[in-house]
């Protein structure tokens, strides 16, 4: 029994390592004087320097954030929308409708939303650049945040909204003072999950972007492609810490909002792209 | 009154859906039908009917076989001894915490690694094999498919397994069921669902890769998704690409509406 345990632990660490192996890798070599990502010659902060003395990098950098922080703004307006529409809906088969449109986007291939996009944008005569790769990572946001809200919404007891409205309350007051309160940890959780979709999105971004414009990912592909460049073991160093600090943020808000909820916050998580 | 002030202020949303998800989806059907010049035809279906597509088609299938069928043999085994350790909301945080980092960089931080002064190819020298070509290969690729998609894997099995009530196991236990075949009989079946999820967030992404095969196999390896990218923004086919993306959407409808049929068929028998 002992035996099988210590068994199964090691398989454990075994994943854990190759999951983390390349991250840790990357950020090792990111301090190499040596300039490729192997034979460690010895430390230096060069490509950070690099990194923040980059304008067109740090300038790539805003834009991402710029592009994830709004997109997924307006996505969770979008999405709380979308919920209340497929909540209220009374209609059993045109819910269900509504439900799978809305997951149309989740389970669709990225490079077929990135290509659809694209014929879209063009038909519609919007050019490629900022705009067009605001309006995608709205687009694909929206279901992520209806998705994250739908279920507290339908935890939520009808009772409450007819007490409200017992009470004198009137349509608006209902939705800002009971409502949306109710539902702020899913209104929370649909922006955080927007911000890292946004943030990690490659394919669909690819397609959209046209020449002048670029966000992170998109620059790292076209980087990597041209070969190791320990720069980009720098920024994504830093990226990684920015990333570990958002997910101790959402875990914490996570966590008190489901301290009276049985629902551990790991558990929600991941939704499969 | 109330339906009208309803459409009002959810018109954002429905707007969503028209101009996002429907007409994206109507646009590449369109598309389809039109040649490199312009011209209403056919011609895209019959080309994707020829050999070399379909054989694509098969190989993007394969691959997509391959790296499923991988990730689950890592992830269920793992899923199933993360419920037993302490702490294990934290160790599931853990395990999806890479997920988080862009994609681009770990898939970048292979190159590295495989690469021909790499850390395995150093390691498979001091155990005498010599240096390999391992950059640039189909196993490569899959490696590195199987390592980003394992924690889309682990999660829903995870959430299926502690959904699972214990005292079925014990009832299996007392009624003299080994520790394998109270696995195979009780756990495995009443988990298949969080297998199922696991199975569609891993097959329908990785049929449609495309920078994991540019970045890591090297064009060796053509899936759907390279060969829409190098239709629509390389040889500026769309008619084409918009081809091969109808067939992945058909793919795609196909899948979900067996894969949702076994599941309402699981909801009835209960």
């Amino acid at each position: 029994m002992a035996n099988k345990n210590r068994f199964g632990n090691m398989y454990l660490v075994i994943v854990f390592l190759v999951l983390y192996a390349p991250i840790l890798y990357l950020m090792y070599y990111s301090f190499n004087s040596g300039g490729t990502m192997h034979k460690f010659e010895g430390f230096t902060l060069q490509y950070y320097k690099e990194v923040f003395a980059d304008t067109r990098l740090i300038i790539i950098v805003i834009n991402t954030l710029v592009i994830a922080l709004l997109s997924s703004a307006l996505a969770t307006i979008i999405g709380i929308m979308g919920a209340l529409a497929i909540h209220q809906m009374q209609n059993r088969r045109v819910k269900n409708t509504l439900l799978s449109l809305n997951n149309v986007l989740i389970v669709n291939p990225d490079v077929i939303i990135g290509a659809s996009f694209l014929i879209l944008f063009t038909m519609a005569g919007i050019k490629l650049g900022f705009y067009s790769v605001l309006l995608s990572h709205i687009a694909f946001s929206v279901p992520i945040a209806v998705i994250m809200i739908l279920p507290r919404l339908q935890e939520m007891s009808p009772s409450l909204v007819d007490a409200a409205r017992d009470l004198g309350a009137s349509r608006l007051d209902v939705l800002t003072k009971v409502i949306l309160p109710f539902i702020k940890p899913g209104i929370y959780a649909g922006f955080f999950m927007a911000l890292t979709y946004s943030l990690d999105d490659f394919a669909v971004t690819f397609f959209v972007t046209g020449s002048g414009y670029s966000t992170l990912s998109v620059e790292i592909y076209s980087r990597a492609r041209q070969g190791v460049s320990l720069s980009i073991n720098a920024l994504s160093t830093l990226i990684f810490l920015f990333t570990v600090l958002l997910v101790v943020g959402y875990y914490f808000i996570m966590r008190k909002a489901n301290r009276n909820g049985k629902k551990e916050p790991a558990a929600e998580m991941g939704v499969p792209r | 009154m109330s339906g009208n002030t309803r459409a009002a202020y959810l018109l954002p949303y429905y707007l969503w859906i028209v101009l996002f998800v429907v007409a994206p989806v109507v646009l590449v059907f369109y598309y389809s039908l039109f040649d490199v010049d312009g011209h209403f035809t056919f011609s895209n279906y019959a080309q994707f009917l020829t050999p070399v597509y379909l054989s694509m088609t098969l190989s993007s299938f394969w691959f997509a076989f391959l790296i499923t069928v991988f990730s689950l043999l890592v992830a269920y085994p793992a899923a199933y001894l993360l419920t037993r350790t302490k702490h294990k909301q934290l160790w599931l945080l853990l395990i999806i915490l890479p997920t988080w980092i862009n994609l681009l960089l770990k898939t970048y931080a292979f190159i590295g690694i495989f690469g021909t002064y790499g850390p395995v190819n150093a390691v498979l020298g001091m155990v005498g094999l010599g240096g390999q070509q391992i950059l640039f290969t189909s196993s490569s690729f899959v490696f590195v498919s199987v390592y980003i998609f394992v924690p889309f894997m682990i999660l829903p099995i995870f959430n299926a397994l502690e959904g699972l009530n214990p005292s079925l196991l014990d009832a299996a236990r007392d009624l003299g069921a080994s520790k394998w075949t109270a696995f195979r009989r009780v756990v495995f079946p009443l988990t298949l669902s969080g297998v199922r999820s696991g199975c569609m967030a891993v097959f329908i992404p990785a049929l449609s890769l495309f920078m994991i095969t540019r970045l890591i196999a090297g064009n060796r390896v053509i899936t759907l998704g390279t060969a829409i990218e190098q239709h629509f923004l390389v040889t500026q086919d769309w008619g084409m690409g918009s081809t091969v993306a109808v067939f992945l959407i058909l793919a795609m409808g196909i899948i979900m509406v067996v894969t949702s049929g076994t599941k309402r068929r699981v909801r009835h028998g209960k």
